[in-house]
């Protein structure tokens, strides 16, 4: 488990209009990319003082690869931050007010509490 | 001495700037008498003639992340630059600078250290819309000095719920002992029952209306021990996912003590519920 760099991923994706369009377009290439470049950078520091172990799990990279935002809530994502980012790239998509809210509501319908867990 | 002239607690609601300055055409049906009754509250702070305003909010994990996280944080700089890229993009916030009131941010820095907070500090906050919605909605003109206080109401582990409500009878303390002859007013913002990012959001109400009609009235009578006693980290996750918020509302029943409030209202909105509290703790004329 990783939820500390998966929500790494979401808060640097968010935080960048570039990266939101970019990730909208190619979820797997951005991903990717992202983990071979980023993921070892640290916020508040050069990059050549980053960290040099970070790496998402397997099906933290195909749930972040695939748009999976039903996953990424199972996986312990922060909820808060997933829902911002995939507004971001979603809400767009949709013509009724609330159309993609409602609908990524829906999707979690399976889940009462508790939650998972999203301690990182 | 320094006149706490006001302590204002409310929910934060990023949509109100929009919903309040959409045209004719595309304004939500709510929308008037939500403004009406933000420009009723907004008259409550006006009339205590504050001159300094300490707004209470939480970072929505814009400046601050889990790679450096503060429970408790103060901001002291002389301006704050205000509101986010993805802010105007979600909810069209419109980008703004606050003056900083840096005498009474070092002020709390340092006695709030002395009296156990051991805060962490910033000289360049750039908030967001937890301190601008409550300038947007009490004080648009947004022309007084603040000193921002940060809470970390989303990264757990939290502080316990009496940790806040402490941290808001240490600020009253705090500012009641202030040597300096200056009209002083608390603005905190936090929420109701509310779910972000799972399966109750964004439903035609708040996800716990009955969590919602106790919290208000806890708030609106000053029963900090009720809340201290039904509330707990655990609790918290039952009305919704993110009603730890709620957190900040105790922060700021601990500022305003065990006293009925003077000014109580809410609105029953589509995913959450709006509510309105002052208190004067010098008297309404103070």
């Amino acid at each position: 488990m990783s939820k500390y760099l998966l929500n790494k991923f979401i808060f640097a994706i968010d935080r960048d209009p570039e990266l939101v369009e970019r990730y909208r377009e190619d979820p797997r290439a951005t991903v990717a990319w992202w983990e071979k470049e980023r993921a070892n950078v640290i916020l508040n520091l050069p990059e050549s003082e980053g960290s040099s172990w970070q790496l998402l799990t397997e099906e933290e990279r195909e749930a972040l690869a695939t748009h999976d935002y039903v996953a990424l809530f199972g996986l312990g994502a922060h909820p808060f931050l997933t829902l911002t980012l995939f507004i971001a790239l979603f809400e767009r998509d949709y013509t009724e007010p609330l159309g993609f809210q409602l609908e990524y509501a829906r999707k979690l319908q399976h889940w009462s509490l508790p939650y998972p867990d999203i301690t990182t | 001495m320094a006149n706490l002239v006001a302590v204002l607690a409310t929910t934060h609601h990023p949509f109100f700037y929009r919903a309040s300055t959409a045209p004719p055409e595309s304004r939500p049906d709510f929308a008037d008498e939500w403004v009406r009754k933000v420009e009723a509250y907004r008259e409550t702070l006006t009339r205590a003639r504050p001159e300094i305003l300490v707004m209470v909010g939480s970072d929505h994990f814009h400046q601050l992340f889990y790679d450096n996280m503060p429970q408790f944080l103060i901001g002291k700089a002389p301006f704050y630059n205000a509101n986010y890229y993805n802010e105007e993009r979600e909810f069209g916030l419109p980008r703004m600078v606050l003056k900083g009131h840096e005498e009474l941010s070092a002020y709390l820095l340092r006695a709030g250290l002395d009296a156990g907070f051991d805060f962490a500090f910033s000289n360049e906050l750039h908030v967001d819309h937890s301190i601008t919605c409550p300038i947007i909605t009490t004080r648009p003109q947004a022309d007084l000095p603040i000193v921002p206080i940060y809470t970390n109401i989303f990264a757990p582990p939290l502080p316990q719920p009496w940790r806040y409500v402490q941290l808001g009878r240490t600020l009253r303390q705090l500012i009641d002992a202030w040597p300096v002859d200056a009209r002083v007013a608390v603005i905190g913002t936090g929420h109701l029952s509310l779910e972000l990012g799972g399966p109750r959001q964004f439903g035609p109400h708040g996800p716990d209306p009955e969590f919602d009609r106790q919290a208000v009235e806890w708030i609106a009578s000053g029963d900090i021990e009720g809340a201290l006693q039904a509330v707990t980290l655990e609790s918290l996750w039952s009305p919704g996912n993110a009603t730890h918020g709620f957190l900040d509302f105790m922060l700021m029943m601990g500022v305003a003590g065990e006293v009925k409030a003077d000014y109580a209202d809410t609105l029953d909105l589509f995913h959450t519920m709006e509510a309105y509290f002052t208190w004067y703790p010098n008297g309404a004329d103070a």
